[in-house]
């Protein structure tokens, strides 16, 4: 096994301490990007990494920063999105909390290459350790001279800020975040305008996940092409976080390269279904990500590979289903997951998934009728590209996936009741 | 008497708005404060929030009732919350919920009538690795049992 880039600090003592970190060669990127590099040959560099965006939308992150104008009438921003919030998703809470001076890092090359002196950090509300530990790194930045003004004697000048959310899935979404850092309900907007172009306050924003600005430092010091190097054979991409959880033997957090099988994922790293039971179905990026089965599985963890049948590569969180599992128990569970946190701003969403809970709820209960699977179907149809952000897209897919390649469970719960 | 921050809390708000560019955006911050000063955001709390920050009153009651985390009315000493998203579920939560209501005799959404405690369902929390989880106050308690919870709930006073 390779040695690990984005996890190396997940089980080392005190690696959240700005001594420790430095001792493990941290901030040594930050030194080359701001006294060897210009800002150009760091979007180059990220832009040879392959690296895509790793909060779900999966954009490439080189591409994202030179959308940002060079020239604008109001400051530029750089804005974090730790609103870890996807079911099954476990990614970003580690890094924060094991490997907080890796995200200032980040953040500090990024806004250095993009030209930003503003950067905020928007951790959901739950995560009181990672915020703690997020303060504390940026703290020892400021103290040892990496934040704030003419840092590293270059004449750059930048501040940071982390900013707690409150319980609110839709924050997760970056226009929604953005509403929220500015003090409302996060309520998406209306795209265009693009945050590149009006984004934090009216300026121009880069918005990007934590594992995104963990990787920066790693790409800075070896090189695009080497991160680029560390995906598997003829996909690239560099390596990612993919958090397992359901029923495997062994839960957990395994960093791997990008196009590795989801088959190994689950049997190799993962140790394989809980008292060798069979599968039955399985999530491969977490919960807005269309159900796989069984005979999917050899699928590449990877974007375009997974896009290619059907479903998506998201935060990369896998969700493994034995055979024991009961699909329209866990249908309903998501269904009323995206009801609720709906932010009720798109009719098609907010009416929609709710239909979609109450239906399956009925189903559930042993009171489905024979037309509520083309009911749930003609309701994902009818959300699927109507809202202004993707959390309606983000509920039709388990929903028509659930129905459609489980349909039989769906319809014996119907004709039989429960059980 | 009017609701006000404390002299220590004052710095502390103080120090916040002095981080964002815009004034309005401190409205978060504001009200974490608020509810660790007050631990409910009542509309005595809401006025002192929007004047303070100089945002329209609605904004403030906004904010308090999209978001999940701030408490409009009052919690009990120890806030159980279960998440019962997916991978939770996957791996018991139901259970553990309904031996949470039987030993507590409440149903999720309430609270104990000596206001010990309060239970709530809640979404995904991000201990997906570690399923089942209880997030008691600011702790997380993971790979949850029911024997588990027993004994978690003889040691909360």
């Amino acid at each position: 096994m390779p040695e690990p880039i984005l996890s190396r600090n997940f089980s080392k003592k005190n690696a959240h301490t700005l001594g420790v970190y430095i001792q493990g060669g941290g901030y040594e990127a930050l030194k080359k990007a701001l006294t060897e590099m210009k800002p150009e040959q760091i979007i180059q560099e990220v832009d040879k990494s392959g690296l895509k965006g790793r909060g779900g939308a999966g954009f490439p992150v080189g591409k994202k920063w030179s959308f940002i104008p060079k020239e604008a009438p109001k400051p530029k921003y750089l804005v974090i999105n730790a609103d870890e919030g996807e079911p099954g998703t476990y990614k970003d809470r580690p890094i924060m909390e094991c490997d907080p001076h890796a995200v200032v890092e980040g953040a500090i090359i990024t806004c250095f290459a993009v030209g930003i002196h503003w950067a905020g950090i928007y951790v959901r509300g739950e995560y009181v350790k990672s915020i703690e530990r997020l303060e504390g790194a940026i703290n020892e930045a400021y103290a040892k001279g990496y934040l704030g003004k003419n840092i590293l004697e270059t004449g750059f000048d930048l501040d940071m800020v982390v900013h707690r959310g409150a319980g609110a899935y839709i924050c997760g979404e970056e226009t929604g975040l953005l509403e929220s850092f500015e003090g409302k309900k996060g309520q998406p907007r209306m795209k265009p305008p693009f945050p590149a172009i009006v984004g934090l306050f009216q300026g121009p924003t880069v918005i990007n996940n934590v594992e995104s600005i963990a990787a920066i430092p790693h790409i800075v010091k070896n090189g695009g092409e080497w991160f680029n190097g560390l995906g598997a054979p003829g996909i690239g991409g560099g390596v990612k976080l993919f958090p397992v959880s359901g029923h495997v033997k062994k839960p957990g957090v395994y960093e791997l390269p990008m196009g590795t099988p989801l088959r190994e994922i689950i049997y190799k790293h993962a140790g394989g279904i809980r008292g060798d039971k069979k599968l039955k179905a399985v999530i491969p990026g977490g919960a807005s990500a269309p159900v796989l089965k069984p005979e999917e599985i050899d699928v590449p963890m990877e974007y375009a590979n997974l896009a290619k049948i059907g479903s998506m590569m998201g935060s990369g969180a896998v969700i493994v289903m034995d055979e024991d599992t009961d699909l329209v128990k866990t249908l309903r569970v998501l269904m009323c997951f995206y009801a609720h946190e709906s932010c009720g701003k798109c009719t098609p969403c907010r009416e929609g998934t709710g239909w979609m809970a109450k239906i399956i709820k009925r189903i559930e209960k042993g009171e489905g009728e024979s037309a509520d699977l083309d009911t749930i179907v003609s309701i994902a149809n009818g959300i699927r590209g109507r809202t202004l952000c993707p959390l309606g897209d983000a509920a039709v897919g388990p929903a028509l996936s659930f129905v459609t390649k489980f349909r039989q469970e769906f319809e014996d719960y119907i004709k039989v009741g429960a059980g | 008497m009017a609701v006000a921050f404390s002299e220590k809390t004052k710095e502390r708000f103080k120090a916040i708005l002095a981080k964002y560019p815009e004034k309005g955006a401190a409205l978060l911050p504001a009200m974490w404060l608020a509810q660790k000063e007050f631990s409910v955001i009542t509309p005595e709390v809401e006025e002192y929030v929007a004047k303070l920050l100089g945002v329209p009153l609605v904004r403030v009651h906004e904010v308090l009732t999209f978001y999940t985390m701030y408490a409009a009315k009052p919690l009990g000493k120890y806030h159980l919350q279960l998440c019962t998203n997916i991978s939770c579920t996957l791996l018991g939560a139901e259970d553990i919920l309904e031996h949470l209501k039987d030993k507590l005799q409440i149903g999720a959404g309430e609270t104990t009538p000596d206001k010990k405690f309060t239970l709530s369902t809640v979404e995904c929390l991000g201990y997906c690795g570690t399923a089942p989880v209880l997030q008691v106050n600011d702790d997380f308690h993971e790979n949850l049992t029911t024997k588990k919870v027993d004994e978690l709930l003889a040691k909360l006073k």
